[in-house]
């Protein structure tokens, strides 16, 4: 009787042990999600900066001048344009 | 053994100082147990708060507003965070120095920022929102008392002035004021969240004390507007604007087939991103919230109203003399011609051919054919003020009324509920319901109008309008078939016409052989000479036409006139691209 008591005692101590050990990895874990989620947070506060900076950068009005000043584009002429009409269609 | 029994060590005490040493640990166990039952009893939810101020901690979630972009997901408006300062008086100490750092920091005198400090208020009040990177580092490394940042977020509109009446900006709450921002507020909004946590020693987040109520993020939305389109009515518009000293002007450009508003311009412009010296003028929507009298872009109705009917035929030849008597009223023509089909009268525009077309109906008739055309009601758009025109009812008409109702006077539209109307004759009598936002094309149901062959009948009228002998010659988009009409309208000042404003319009489509696309141009005021329609609007349409079409690939119906110029060498090819 009292040597079943003994290992009990001792399963109680392991048990207890585990439970410590689950709690301390839970909350290391937590710790770590909440790191992460501020992570996530920060990364979309960055995707909608660069998003941002890039609408500026391909905005037409900026796109239209660097066209005509830099790249020296023009739209093209309708003399220049030749419409091709695939034989066989309706 | 017996302790007692030994004589040694039996205590040989007075009874008095028994009584007292009990009596004394006695009251000291009162005394801690009485301070004990006052801490965990009587002030225990004092002390549980003040146990909990340091380990506890209430967070909200922060919920940002959805974006806005364009058709093809080309932003238009956006919020990302900044950081503003706020103050509290109760807590703030400066001293003279960070007093005077602050101000050089924040680009304030020394004064000015004095100013901002003293404020009565007993909570937090902003000194500066926002404030940029830069500056907020350097008020963080103060460290001052009663000083400190908070995250915010701003609105930023990338697309700038181009988009800025249809996307509306919002004010420093983060609140819609005008435009799409106003209107779908609700959707864009988001819900900050709530969450309370237990820190440890460190900071750290250990756990939560109850369920989380997370934030709701604000929805995105996806506008019909294509930026391209957009930009160049813009462009387009602004342009034409600064050339014929006009006092103001829109452009608007729908498509056809779904009612989707592709671009939608005004001027004059503001700038949505630049929140100082706002101006009530400039912000207005012209083009939805503004109504103007038509003029003789409202004639195609007539026509199509008495070939409905039945009581002629676009070939039928009307008397037009100069000038026609109605009660008191004359209406004349400018270019006279004596006889013209009904064709031809749309093609020059006449007024009397259309009042005598006009009177061939009853007030009713033609009522009821302006009504169901959707003037007078409202356009369905619903962007914040749009206006619902003005369409007398019949019983009110007088005869002069009548008729000069049938080249558009005494009645007023918007240039966006003018060329929805123009969808009937565009999309064989079917007018499809308005939206902003962008939609797939099988949830929408249309509302007839005009039968499809009356509609093809109107539409090969306008047709004419954009060829030799027609008003609007200048709006001709090569490669393509463009169907329209022009409008000169005068406009009234105090009440009487004046004979020296007007408003210059032309609402056309194209290709006219299955149009697919909408433009409503109007010109407020042009005082550069001209003033017709035609020569005014016709050219801002033909360069919006062209490179809308340009923009969708839609193939050219008419491409004898390209194929004609292609024979001409390259090195007498123009330059100019307009029509």
């Amino acid at each position: 009787m009292s040597r079943l008591n003994v290992i009990l005692a001792l399963v109680l101590v392991a048990c207890a042990l585990a439970v410590i050990q689950a709690q301390h990895r839970a909350r290391t874990y937590f710790v770590e999600l909440e790191r992460l989620k501020k992570e996530a947070r920060m990364l979309d506060e960055q995707w909608g900066k660069l998003q941002l900076e890039q609408s500026t950068w391909a905005n037409p009005a900026r796109v239209d001048a660097l066209a005509r000043t830099r790249l020296g584009l023009v739209a093209a002429p309708p003399e220049r344009v030749h419409v091709e009409t695939l034989v066989g269609t309706p | 053994m017996n302790y007692h029994s030994r004589k040694l060590l039996k205590l040989n005490l007075a009874p008095w100082r028994m009584a007292t040493v009990s009596g004394l640990l006695l009251t000291g166990l009162v005394l801690v147990a009485g301070r004990a039952f006052y801490l965990q009893g009587l002030n225990t939810d004092y002390l549980q708060g003040k146990g909990d101020a340091v380990a506890n901690r209430n967070l909200t979630l922060p919920a940002h507003r959805g974006q806005v972009s364009d058709r093809h997901g080309q932003l238009l408006a956006i919020s990302t965070p900044v950081e503003s300062l706020w103050a509290r008086q109760a807590e703030l100490r400066l001293t003279d120095d960070q007093h005077a750092y602050l101000a050089r920091v924040l680009g304030l005198s020394v004064p000015a920022l004095t100013e901002k400090l003293r404020r009565k208020t007993r909570g937090e009040f902003s000194v500066q929102r926002p404030v940029t990177p830069e500056q907020a580092v350097k008020i963080a490394a103060m460290g001052a008392p009663g000083l400190h940042l908070r995250r915010e977020f701003r609105r930023y509109y990338p697309a700038g002035e181009v988009a800025a009446h249809v996307v509306g900006f919002t004010n420093v709450d983060d609140l819609g004021q005008e435009g799409v921002e106003r209107a779908y507020q609700d959707w864009l909004a988001g819900r900050a969240g709530e969450r309370q946590i237990l820190r440890d020693r460190r900071g750290n987040t250990i756990r939560d004390l109850a369920p989380i109520k997370t934030a709701q993020m604000g929805g995105n939305l996806a506008l019909a507007l294509d930026l391209k389109i957009q930009y160049l009515a813009h462009r387009e518009l602004a342009a034409a604007i600064a050339t014929h000293k006009a006092k103001g002007g829109s452009v608007v450009v729908l498509d056809a087939k779904t009612g989707e508003i592709l671009a939608l311009a005004n001027q004059p412009v503001f700038n949505p991103n630049n929140r100082r010296n706002y101006q009530p003028g400039p912000m207005r929507n012209r083009a939805v919230i503004d109504t103007f009298e038509p003029g003789s872009t409202i004639k195609p109705f007539v026509a199509a109203a008495v070939l409905e009917r039945g009581l002629l035929h676009p070939d039928s030849v009307i008397d037009t003399p100069q000038t026609w008597r109605v009660g008191a009223k004359l209406v004349r023509d400018e270019h006279p011609h004596p006889q013209m089909t009904v064709s031809e009268i749309i093609q020059k525009s006449s007024n009397v051919g259309a009042a005598k077309m006009a009177m061939m109906l009853t007030p009713q008739q033609y009522w009821e054919v302006l009504y169901r055309a959707g003037f007078g009601q409202l356009p369905g758009s619903g962007f914040p003020g749009e206006t619902a025109g003005r369409l007398r009812d019949a019983g009110t008409w007088k005869p002069v009324e009548h008729a000069t109702m049938a080249y558009g006077y005494g009645l007023s539209v918007s240039l966006l509920q003018l060329s929805r109307a123009y969808m009937a004759f565009a999309n064989d009598g079917e007018v499809m319901p308005l939206s902003f936002l962008k939609r797939e094309p099988q949830e929408i149901v249309g509302e007839r109008v005009f039968s499809a062959s009356v509609a093809r009948e109107v539409r090969a009228m306008m047709e004419t309008v954009t060829q030799d002998g027609g008003t609007g010659t200048r709006t001709r988009v090569p490669g393509y078939r463009v169907a329209g009409k022009t409008g000169t309208a005068h406009k009234i000042v105090n009440g009487r016409y004046a004979s020296d404003r007007y408003l210059s319009s032309f609402v056309g489509m194209a290709p006219a052989s299955n149009p697919r696309l909408i433009v409503g141009v109007a010109i407020d005021e042009p005082s550069g000479g001209v003033y017709y329609g035609g020569s005014v609007a016709g050219p801002v349409f033909a360069q919006v036409m062209a490179a809308s079409l340009r923009q969708l690939a839609l193939p050219p119906d008419a491409p004898e006139t390209a194929t004609r110029m292609t024979q001409n060498t390259p090195a007498a090819a123009r330059t100019d691209g307009g029509a």
